[in-house]
């Protein structure tokens, strides 16, 4: 703890989607999230790289930002980490500004706006490879000379400058940036003023007291996200005062400051930067003009999601008999090799069954997981967005609330943290109320088993399951955009939002790191199925066998008379108007903290049936023949095609993870928001799976 | 000299320079944080499959807004 404490802390700070957690991976071989679109990164995340010499440096990785006159949530991350006010993460004393070389006056500004905290800053220009391609050459010993600080020309997907960044971190002589930049003489006096309030009221050393005082002019609201102390009294009263002159005399002091950070911006890039030749249009504006196509855009967009869901059900299908027949041999080992007895059953079926009817699951989610990683690797995600927006406008949402949208399907909980980069509170909300109903991977084992136990085998033909499959999405999808449309009508009123988004160049996804992040989904799949799944499972198989019944008492009876029996049946008036008996009831008690506990516990359940007491290396049937099999006690099947759609659509709706209610409480701070999600979506889980069944039973399915 | 026109009346693939800017709207404070000031050349590239938001490209990006903002920036087209 030591080394950390005096190892210097550097913090990589630059606009959204120009390669920080690429540089910030290279330099402590840590793995965040990459992805081409902004707003990747919404958290700071620390990491340790060594210098040439072999001593620690911290490094922080934080969010994009344009300005910092913070707008949304993930911005004020950046923001506070710069400027010390977060307790948990030290107050960088080096600043590395990153880049994107091909937009050097863009990405300047926020260069520009950091050179005045006074701290020393070292600029890495990023995406080389591309300014070269372009033919566009830039002076890096001229603006090295302008600006008084080290600038390294780098790629950092390639690896390339990394050590002479290195070489940089690790001079102790680091100069600070030669700022040739006077504050425009219109507000010049109103910054002194601020700068010796903030100093002298508020506690600020005087060199962050000058970039406070000119983030105070930019910045929208004052008093700005919690856990930042409110100016005091004295320098409010300063800025109120500057503010109603300038009114009066009609003087748009933030924009003069903006003007001027422009000007001298622009005067340094005329200087370093020689433009390259005007070309014809780039590989991406011809991809642009297809993807974005009136006609072809959505023809593609249907046909991405067409093909995600064949290879779910074609690809996957051979992993997954391997992993299927590995869990029945691992079972029938145990079976063989153990006494009979209660340790047997709870080892058999209990743990192996119920992890490994999940596991079965893992090629699908990973297939998922790679067209996922694509689509944000490539740049797709903004299009999405961009084409999404009028959509979404209707609702009362934008585009921008697409993305998160989008990066649900795979799991709720990062879908929610993306929020961050929305900046309006109420759409904010209103996106991270609805984001649970996009169908995420967990849902995908339920859907699958419906669908296998609705369609036997090779009988019906996979367009009809896929079909269902998109069907699921859809309603899903369609579910969240009506719930966003309820929700900014009523509860969270506001004025529409702006819709301003950077579109990024498409660039060809690194298999890397599209399959780093697979690696890691899988990782975070099998440690759930190792912990979470595997002691519910245990939990299941204690309250589905104890107390037990006589011996003469078939495996239905004894489960029936179990704790969970029990259960399931005290649930059972509730969910018997959606066509479910007690026993998927179990399933949905148990699937409450996870959904993709619901295949695990009706293997449990149901699969004890198959099991001939009498003969002890009876095969485990696979859960879909079992459930084919299950029975209402008058001898009606239970699943039947309505009642296995039925659950589907109750899957779709209803809010079944911990997790996601977790998350969904720390990033509203308040527990009334998880509450009424959990109520709202179950309950319409609940409406229109009675709809859906008792319509279904009416018209004779 | 070109009669000045609303940014979202550009047509697509045209260039025009921005003219006149809103002072007030925290949006407008973004957009020109983001380089969108007057004197800056922009190229309307698309406008989105459903007639909203529009596609500008500006010193070496690409920026989406919608009309409603759009309308409130005046420019000049490119001769
Ligand atoms: N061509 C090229 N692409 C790069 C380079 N560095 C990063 N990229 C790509 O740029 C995209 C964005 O990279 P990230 O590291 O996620 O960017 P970020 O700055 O962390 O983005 P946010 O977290 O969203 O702010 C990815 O697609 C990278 O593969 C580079 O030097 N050259
Ligand atoms: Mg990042």
């Amino acid at each position: 703890m030591k080394s950390e404490s005096t190892a210097p802390v550097f913090a990589i700070v630059g606009n959204p989607n120009c390669g920080k957690s690429t540089l910030f991976n290279a330099l402590t071989g840590l793995k965040q999230k990459v992805g081409n679109y902004p707003g990747v990164t919404v958290e700071k995340k620390q990491g340790t790289a060594y210098s040439q010499h072999g001593l620690p440096l911290t490094v922080i990785d934080l969010p994009g930002a344009y300005s910092l006159a913070a707008r949304s949530p993930d911005e004020a991350v950046t923001r506070d980490v710069l400027l010390g006010r977060r307790a948990d993460t030290p107050t960088p004393d080096r600043i590395i500004c990153l880049v994107d070389a091909t937009n050097l006056e863009r990405n300047l500004y926020l260069v520009h706006q950091v050179m005045d905290l006074g701290r020393p800053v070292i600029l890495a220009l990023n995406m080389m490879d591309l300014v070269e391609a372009s033919g566009m050459t830039i002076r890096i010993g001229r603006l090295q000379t302008a600006l008084g600080i080290p600038v390294i020309p780098c790629e950092a997907v390639n690896g390339k400058g990394l050590i002479e960044l290195k070489l940089a971190m690790s001079r102790t002589d680091l100069p600070l940036p030669r700022h040739a930049w006077d504050v425009p003489g219109a507000i010049a006096a109103a910054v002194a003023e601020l700068q010796a309030s903030l100093a002298l009221n508020d506690g600020k050393s005087p060199l962050s007291a000058r970039a406070e005082a000119l983030l105070l002019l930019t910045d929208q609201d004052s008093i700005r996200v919690a856990g930042s102390t409110p100016l005091s009294a004295r320098t409010a009263e300063i800025l109120a005062t500057w503010k109603k002159r300038w009114e009066a005399e009609g003087m748009d002091w933030a924009g003069t400051l903006v003007n001027s950070r422009y000007e001298a911006i622009g005067r340094l890039a005329a200087e370093v930067v020689q433009p390259g030749a005007a070309s014809g249009p780039t590989v991406s504006d011809r991809i642009d003009s297809v993807v974005t196509h009136p006609l072809w855009g959505w023809l593609v967009l249907g046909v991405v999601m067409t093909l995600i869901f064949v290879s779910i059900f074609t690809l996957a299908e051979y992993p997954m008999d391997w992993i299927g027949n590995g869990v029945s041999a691992l079972a029938g080992w145990v079976k063989g090799a153990l006494a009979p007895g209660d340790l047997r059953d709870l080892l058999t079926d209990g743990a192996i069954q119920g992890v490994g009817t999940i596991v079965t699951f893992l090629p699908q989610i990973l297939i998922l997981f790679f067209f996922i990683g694509l689509l944000e690797n490539t740049g797709y995600m903004a299009r999405a967005a961009f084409i999404m927006d009028r959509m979404m406008s209707r609702v009362g949402l934008n585009g921008r609330s697409f993305i998160p949208l989008l990066s649900s399907y795979a799991c709720a909980i990062p879908g929610i943290m993306a929020t961050r980069t929305i900046e309006d509170p109420k759409d904010r909300l209103t996106t991270i109320l609805v984001a649970p109903l996009m169908s995420c991977s967990a849902r995908l084992p339920v859907y699958l088993l419906m669908i296998a136990a609705m369609m036997p085998g090779n009988l019906v033909p996979l367009a009809t399951k896929v079909g269902l499959m998109l069907f699921m999405y859809a309603i899903g999808t369609f579910g969240a955009f009506g719930f966003a449309w309820l929700f900014k009508r009523t509860l969270l009123k506001g004025a529409p939002p702006l819709m301003i988004m950077e579109l990024p160049p498409y660039r060809l996804p690194g298999l890397k790191d599209v399959a780093m992040h697979m690696v890691q989904r899988a990782g975070l799949f099998l440690k759930r199925a190792g912990t979470v799944i595997l002691g519910i499972s245990i939990i299941l198989w204690f309250l589905s066998t104890y107390p037990k019944s006589p011996a003469t008492a078939t495996q239905t009876q004894q489960v029936e008379h179990s704790f969970a029996g029990r259960a399931g049946h005290a649930i059972e008036p509730l969910i018997k108007p959606i066509g479910f008996d007690w026993r998927i009831g179990i399933g949905l008690i148990s699937s409450f903290a996870a959904r993709e506990v619901f295949v695990s516990s009706t293997a449990v359940v149901f699969s004890v049936e198959n099991f001939d007491a009498t003969n002890d290396h009876a095969d485990i049937a696979p859960l879909r023949v079992a459930l084919r099999h299950a029975r209402w006690p008058d001898g009606r099947a239970l699943f039947t095609p309505l009642v296995c759609l039925t659950l589907m659509i109750y899957y779709v709706f209803a809010m079944q993870c911990m997790s996601t209610i977790a998350v969904v409480r720390r990033e509203t701070n308040s527990w009334r928001w998880p509450i009424f999600q959990t109520l709202y979506m179950t309950g319409a889980a609940w409406i229109f799976s009675f709809i859906i069944y008792q319509v279904g039973t009416a018209i004779g399915f | 000299m070109a009669a000045e026109i609303r940014l979202s009346e550009l047509a697509a693939g045209k260039a025009a320079v921005i003219r006149s800017f809103p002072k007030s709207g925290s949006g407008f404070l973004r957009l020109r944080e983001m380089g969108l000031l007057p004197g800056t050349t922009v190229t309307l590239v698309r406008v989105a499959p459903l007639g909203d938001p529009i596609e500008i490209k500006l010193r070496g990006y690409l920026l989406t807004l919608r009309k409603s903002e759009a309308e409130h920036i005046g420019v000049e087209p490119a001769p």
